[in-house]
């Protein structure tokens, strides 16, 4: 067993367990997006960020992918996580404003603006559909294409494939493609429809004591310290 | 082609080194070197060679004159450049047509010939050595010194100057703890950006578990404008893997691999050549030289792509999958190519370990500043007089070397910025220029190292052009797996076009450094955290540039296309035609002697013509059309 600090606990983890199954573990909230418990952790989407190490060194990391040490010292909701998980939900939903699963993930963080122009590519690149389609399927189907900016997923050459057997799972699991947000259509601006609780933690916040865990980690207490 | 002998000893191979270098010393020629790398060759250097041999043999001095074909010798900007021996001679842009009189003036008649000399832009002094040069005389040319001195296909050449003497002695008397020992010591750190001990890293890499261990070489150079690298592979390959050989044994690894990108042609095919050779000569294979020591190594080609400089995005590549990084831990020095402990080192660093070894760690350690040691290869581009690949001891400042070995900025012009460390580096401006260059200088003024690229730019260079140029470099080279790189540098650019076009809103700047932090904070590798860099820097030390071009509409450089228009400053224009014959849209109208007009309606805004103008006729205006919209 591993032992190191999360959010100032004492954590006990197995060895080669990753920081996020950890915190999933003690009850602590990590949003997620491109992880899923089937597959590979990928590390793709940065919602899952962490702060990790203490003064200058701290740095920000994927927990779905970082394995735990001996004496990690790690913090899941500080400002600057919290920051930087706002700015990622804002650029994926600039890229598929239609996504309920995104539109939801920003009313949880309280991300009303969508300061960039709205793509609809429909598609954040997550790798869900990819990883899913080679490991559980054993079909390797679709993969990524180019690099970048160019980057899409699509069938080798862009043909059709001859080793899709159409089993669909790669819609199951595509967090964009399938259910929809049915606010307005979002266009320049976001729905939060389902941003309708308020915050009661404007005094202090604490991780430990916020009732919201069904809604997640909102982190508006800590934005409204910030101003 | 020279057969190469086979070596089964450590003694016969010393012995052969020995009588080499004792040839070259002794039974000694004039010797005529001619430089060919990329670089030369572009600008003709081969058939520089091809007449200067016939000259020779029309001169009957075919055994009395060596004539060398080698990489570059750090001054690209005067290829083909000649060297003759013994007197020293400099000679410039030389051409086919030059190879008589060379042969007749300078050989048989010993004398130099003036027009073939180098003339500095600052004094107008002729130099006829190489030392007299204002661009070799500060310069400290540990590593690439030696590439004017060898042929880089030949093997024998390497031994003639002493080269494998230090795996020689690495070999004869050295235990690897030891070499590492040696190599902690002297303070070398990597040469490829992030300048992490190397010491350190072998000595992780050697007490990781397992029996098979790999290192291989990092020759991904993709940087624009940077070229040091290639230079070396081309120059002197076999210095680099000598000093792979070393670690090699210092780290217990068998195999190695360089990783070199195909679009160095002439890089691929010298390494190549050079392991060859060392095959044939019994350096590399099974049991070297009766010592026990094995080592293979393979030349692994990349198809280019920027992130593979990323180590684990490399060993992605060289495993045949997608060049994509993963998350460290673990690092390659646990589990790196095929799950094996790994280490991987870049070019220049590889090519200092021999030097280190040579000199011992303790003067290499004199070399340079605290947490610095040793000398450090820059590519010196941009707006400036002397380009070139130039090496310096670390701590020298930037005036130094933009002033003293580069000449200064050509055209009188003023010196505005300079970049350093590639597209993840950052500008620095004018009151930076007594900053020392290391690591910890460079990265306390918001840029770093990186792998050696120095950008020169003038006052006509607009920054917010510059950050975007380099922004779109990398919106193209992020392989595309984390959202904040892939989004974060696409959004980041789109935010700086719309800046230069002169649609920038007040709130631009907040956001572009919103996401430029979340960038660099949230990104999973090297890549997309340095991604920032340039707009940070820029945003730090040019922010001014910015709001005049979100305030005032207007691009203080008179770069940004969407906000300038070319005219004719009729006071000045005497009707010279240079810039009528420079239009590429023919959008310039005039006669001879005649004020010259530019056709908005035609022009391009491609500045040829602000380019072609000797007495700054044209000008770069605000676009008064802005203002309507």
């Amino acid at each position: 067993m591993i032992t190191f600090r999360m959010n100032g606990l004492e954590v006990m983890a197995e060895e080669g367990s990753t920081v996020l199954e950890t915190a999933r573990f003690y009850g602590l909230a990590i949003p997620t997006l491109c992880h899923h418990e089937g597959l590979t952790p990928w590390g793709g989407c940065r919602l899952c960020l962490v702060e990790i190490g203490e003064g200058p060194r701290a740095r920000l990391v994927s927990s779905c992918t970082y394995p735990v040490e001996e004496g990690l010292v790690v913090r899941t909701d500080t400002r600057r996580v919290i920051a930087a998980r706002r700015m990622m939900i804002e650029l994926m939903l600039s890229v598929a404003p239609g996504s309920k699963v995104l539109q939801d993930l920003a009313s949880k963080f309280g991300v009303t603006q969508m300061r960039f122009v709205p793509r609809n590519d429909e598609c954040v690149l997550c790798g869900l559909c990819v990883r899913m389609c080679a490991e559980q399927m054993a079909a390797n189907a679709i993969g990524f294409q180019h690099r970048g900016r160019k980057r899409k997923i699509s069938t080798p050459f862009d043909a059709r494939s001859e080793v899709c057997r159409q089993c669909g799972a790669c819609i199951y699991i595509c967090p964009a493609c399938q259910l929809r947000c049915q606010g307005p259509n979002a266009e320049t601006a976001l729905c939060n429809g389902c941003l309708t609780m308020e915050p009661t933690c404007l005094e202090q916040y604490d991780d430990l004591q916020c009732w919201m865990y069904d809604a997640g980690r909102c982190g508006t207490c800590v934005r409204e310290k910030t101003k | 082609m020279k057969k190469v002998e086979n070596f089964r000893t450590i003694k016969d191979l010393s012995a052969h080194i020995t009588a080499l270098m004792k040839e070259r010393k002794e039974n000694w020629r004039p010797t005529v070197t001619i430089s060919a790398g990329t670089c030369g060759r572009a600008r003709g250097s081969l058939k520089v060679v091809e007449a200067f041999k016939r000259a020779v043999r029309e001169a009957g001095l075919e055994d009395k004159v060596i004539v060398r074909v080698t990489g570059c010798h750090g001054f690209c900007q005067t290829e083909p450049n000649m060297l003759i021996e013994p007197k020293g001679f400099f000679y410039q842009k030389v051409e086919p047509r030059h190879a008589k009189a060379i042969v007749e003036r300078t050989i048989i008649g010993g004398k130099p010939i003036p027009e073939l000399l180098y003339k500095d832009p600052v004094t107008g002094v002729k130099a006829t050595t190489e030392r007299a040069m204002r661009f070799y005389r500060k310069q400290k040319r540990l590593i690439s010194g030696d590439n004017r001195l060898v042929d880089p296909a030949s093997i024998d050449d390497y031994f003639s100057i002493g080269g494998y003497r230090s795996l020689l002695k690495v070999l004869r008397a050295k235990s690897p703890g030891k070499v590492i020992e040696d190599i902690k010591r002297s303070g070398l750190r990597g040469r490829g950006g992030a300048g992490f001990p190397t010491g350190r890293k072998w000595e992780a890499t050697r007490s990781s578990r397992g029996t098979v261990k790999y290192i291989i070489c990092n020759a991904d150079e993709g940087d624009p404008g940077a070229y040091m690298d290639r230079s070396l592979l081309e120059g002197n390959p076999h210095r680099i893997i000598e000093g792979m050989m070393i670690g090699a044994y210092a780290m217990g690894a068998a195999d190695g691999y360089i990783y070199v990108r195909d679009e160095y042609p002439l890089a691929v095919r010298n390494v190549t050549a050079a392991i060859d050779d060392l095959y044939k000569a019994g350096l590399l294979g099974k049991d070297i030289l009766g010592t026990g020591f094995n080592f293979d190594l393979h030349v692994a080609k990349g198809a280019g792509a920027f992130v593979c400089g990323e180590e684990t995005a490399l060993i992605a590549s060289v495993e045949g999958r997608v060049g994509e990084p993963r998350q460290r831990p673990p690092f390659p020095s646990q589990k790196g190519l095929w799950g094996k402990p790994t280490c991987i080192n870049n070019v220049e660093t590889w090519a200092t370990v021999p030097v280190v070894i040579r000199l011992g760690a303790d003067r290499f350690g004199a070399i340079g500043t605290k947490g610095s040691k040793g000398t450090k290869i820059f590519s010196l581009v941009g707006k400036i007089m002397n380009t070139g690949l130039v090496e310096v001891p670390m701590g020298i400042t930037l005036r130094e070397i933009i002033y003293d070995i580069g000449g200064g900025i050509p055209g009188g012009k003023e010196f505005k910025a300079v970049q350093t460390g590639g597209p993840s580096g950052g500008c620095l401006p004018k009151k930076q220029l007594d900053l020392p260059v290391d690591y910890e200088g460079l990265a306390a003024a918001g840029s770093i190292m990186g792998s050696g690229g120095m950008i020169v730019m003038d006052e006509r260079t607009c920054m917010v052009d510059v950050a975007k140029y380099f922004l779109n470099f990398l919106r193209d080279e992020s392989c595309g797996k984390c959202v904040s790189c892939r989004e974060g540098t696409q959004r980041m650019y789109e935010i700086m076009e719309r800046i230069s076009e002169g649609k920038g809103k007040e709130s631009d700047l907040a956001l572009l450094e919103e996401l430029a932090m979340a960038c660099k904070d949230s990104s999973l590798c090297a890549l997309g955290q340095t991604a920032a860099n340039p707009v940070l820097s820029t945003l730090k030390y040019f922010r001014h540039e910015y709001e005049a071009h979100i305030l005032d509409k207007r691009c203080p450089a008179g770069v940004c296309k969407g906000l300038i228009r070319y005219v004719v400053v009729a006071e000045k224009c005497v009707g010279c035609l240079s810039c009528k014959n420079a239009c590429p849209s023919g959008a310039i109208k005039g006669t001879l002697h005649d004020i010259h007009l530019i056709d908005q309606e035609k022009c391009l805004k491609c500045g040829s013509c602000l380019e072609a103008c000797r007495f700054e006729a044209i000008e770069a205006r605000r676009d008064e059309a802005i203002l309507i919209i």
